[in-house]
């Protein structure tokens, strides 16, 4: 199938919808398509990208001039990109919600209600969601009249004012947990109910770990941006640093050498590898296999000090920069890789079929915390919490963005939609990194491993789009004066995939959560920004 | 299950023996050493995510892996700060968590330390000091040891811990 066929008959339905498409630019924002609409068409056009069957990636807002913002929604539809822009004016920003439409727009949305005072109409939740009490109600920190600094108080309160959903009836009671949770994990509010053992509902509450991330890019350089996108989520440093060096590179126009690239994806598949051999110890030592945490985070380390004595860095920190990347082997560091991946290949060899063969490991997994195909369309969840209900999605392979569209790309796919599931796909993603690093490394090209960055024309913008550990990953610059960064939105997976957490523990016990948890293992830094 | 057992027994111990490398050896004998002296043995500690991007708390659990596995030293993570000896605390602070890390501060049984791990509880590392962060853990409770790096590794962390119980 060739890119964007279905299209037109999008604009046809736009056209039966009354949804007036102003300009498309197949350019602007290079390999995916733009749109401009007009704001009173945002929630019909909604309408319009369901009936297609697209999948919602994302939204971000701009604020353009003293009066003016884009809004910009990205959908996505057999791996093509399309973004819809829609200018709307400060003095009055009201929005249709996608929500109805989009369940994944939810939050999305009231990130931008707290962080720009756009509202949504039609919102089924309009509290408030990034905000706690670090700035008041009716300043917006990404307006441009909002200081970076802030205005700052010697004391922020804690927010304890929030109103939670709540629940009443014989026997229902109520726990809730964090931000400071017992193990060494990010901070996050659960607030669950509960009859006995069962979970009744579960309210997640993010946006603790809030560093103003989108705010303090503006007015960088690009090298700084990317050291900036590169701690977005530290566990995913590669992906975000590359998705963000795509956005600006596209803006810029600039081409990034094959020698770069190729390392780009080698570091990308050793940040997959590294944090699915963590998960899978993880998961299992959530419910008491101690034999799995060891051995997994045995080889976890292995593959750490290895990073660190080819590359420079234990988590890859700093080495994708823009034009393309801060570290280059020679022959013997390729053949030390080599050696490392059948090791680990051996490794997995013996010790997946002992987890799969484990009968009291099953009994804890298999049909635990179900997401089913259904709910996970809804959703629109992404990375190995799709691949495990059904959604067969993925960027390397739908969307081959260079190297990976000159490799052969295997993606995993399962239905059950339980944690066992979710451990098999991260399983089975190894062994096909594995794969793919050994073509890439078996072809490396020659050549430059970066080229001089080229500071960008006033208002050139980008979009960025890679497949994390997690999934999907898409990151949008817009550059501003002097090559400085003037709008940086990175959508971390986790956006997608933390509301499935609420929907897939209905009905499991308590003590089951943390299994769960950690078999969706969403950033709530990435989240947070 | 055999096979399971078989597998524990061909990975054998890969906890480094001190003797394997000098540089652990003269930590881990010396950590334990002072653990024993100044802690009768045992020193807990409660990690604290006050912003931190996550690095960090990759590098605190690569502490309890086979091959460092701290808890040989006297060292251990606990889940309550009701338990600790000091926090260990990551991030640049942000607002957000701020009254969450006082009240984990005061929840912590004196004497107690505070230790600032990672380049952002210095001075907000890649994220500064914004509306949304406070920019160093001291601006929030008292710090008694620094770890820098972006993120320490965990031989760092060691030193840093060596160098509290020293000092």
């Amino acid at each position: 199938m060739s890119r964007f066929d279905w299209l037109s008959e999008l604009l046809a339905r736009c056209e039966d919808e009354h949804v007036l498409v102003r300009h498309g630019s197949a350019t602007r924002l290079a390999l995916v398509h733009l749109l401009d609409i007009d704001h009173e068409d945002w929630g019909r056009f909604a309408e319009v990208a369901q009936q297609q069957g697209c999948r919602w990636v994302a939204l971000w807002a701009d604020q353009i001039d003293a009066d003016d913002f884009n809004i910009d929604v990205c959908f996505e539809y057999h791996g093509d990109y399309l973004v819809v822009r829609a200018p709307l004016a400060i003095r009055q920003p009201v929005l249709p919600s996608h929500t109805p439409w989009f369940p994944a727009a939810n939050r999305p949305e009231r990130h931008l209600q707290d962080m720009f005072g756009i509202a949504f109409s039609d919102h089924p939740d309009s509290r408030r969601w990034t905000r706690h009490q670090a700035w008041p109600e009716g300043q917006y920190p990404l307006r441009r009249d909002f200081p970076a600094g802030g205005e700052p108080t010697d004391d922020t309160p804690p927010d304890s004012a929030y109103p939670f959903f709540q629940a009443q009836g014989a026997g229902v009671y109520e726990i809730p947990v964090g931000p400071v949770h017992a193990g060494i994990i990010e901070p996050g509010h659960f607030r669950f109910q509960a009859v006995g053992e069962t979970v009744l509902n579960l309210e997640e509450r993010l946006g603790y770990v809030h560093k103003g991330i989108e705010k303090t890019a503006e007015g960088r350089d690009a090298a700084a941006a990317a050291r900036l996108a590169g701690r977005v989520s530290g566990d995913s440093t590669v992906a975000h640093s590359w998705a963000a060096c795509m956005a600006m590179e596209r803006a810029a126009r600039i081409g990034v050498p094959a020698r770069a690239l190729a390392l780009r994806a080698v570091l990308a598949e050793r940040e997959r590898v590294a944090n699915h051999l963590g998960d899978i110890g993880a998961i299992c030592n959530d419910v008491g296999f101690a034999f799995a945490l060891y051995q997994f985070s045995r080889l976890r380390e292995d593959w750490q000090r290895l990073n660190r004595t080819v590359f420079g860095h234990r988590l890859l920190m700093d080495r994708v920069i823009p034009g393309g990347v801060a570290a280059d082997i020679d022959a013997a560091q390729v053949d030390e890789l080599l050696r490392q991946h059948s090791t680990l290949q051996a490794e997995l060899d013996e010790l997946i079929p002992m987890l799969d063969d484990n009968p009291s490991l099953e009994d804890r997994l298999l049909g635990t915390g179900v997401l089913t195909t259904e709910t996970a369309a809804q959703l629109g969840v992404v990375g190995y919490v799709g691949k495990a209900s059904g959604i067969d999605y993925d960027l390397r392979r739908d969307h081959a963005y260079a190297p990976y569209h000159r490799l052969q790309v295997e993606s995993p796919l399962y239905h059950d939609g339980d944690v066992a599931s979710r451990l098999k796909v991260r399983a089975d993603e190894i062994g096909h990194a594995l794969n793919l690093m050994e073509q890439l490394l078996s072809g490396l090209p020659d050549g430059e491993t970066h080229i001089d960055w080229q500071a960008p024309a006033s208002n050139a913008e980008g979009l960025g789009l890679v497949e994390g550990w997690r999934g999907e990953i898409l990151c949008y610059v817009r550059f501003g004066e002097a090559g400085r960064v003037a709008r940086f939105f990175p959508r971390d997976p986790s956006w997608l995939n933390w509301p499935a957490l609420e929907q897939l523990i209905h009905g499991n016990i308590v003590p089951d959560f943390p299994v769960c948890n950690k078999s969706v293992n969403g950033s709530y830094s990435g989240h947070d920004l | 299950m055999l096979r399971i057992l078989n597998k524990i027994r061909k990975t054998g111990i890969v906890t480094e023996p001190v003797s394997k490398d000098p540089e652990l050896e003269a930590l881990g004998i010396e950590l334990k050493r002072l653990v024993d002296l100044r802690m009768r043995g045992s020193f807990a500690i409660r990690e604290v995510d006050s912003g931190s991007c996550n690095a960090c708390e990759l590098e605190v659990h690569a502490l309890n892996n086979p091959y460092y596995d701290i808890e040989r030293f006297g060292v251990h993570f606990v889940a309550s700060p009701r338990h600790a000896d000091a926090l260990l605390v990551t991030g640049p602070v942000s607002r957000h968590m701020a009254a969450a890390l006082k009240r984990t501060y005061d929840a912590t049984p004196a004497p107690k330390w505070v230790i600032a791990m990672g380049d952002c509880t210095i001075n907000g590392g890649e994220f500064g000091c914004n509306y949304a962060t406070i920019g160093a853990v001291e601006r929030v409770v008292p710090v008694d040891l620094v770890i820098p790096g972006c993120p320490p590794t965990p031989t760092v962390l060691m030193q840093g811990l060596l160098a509290l119980l020293q000092a």
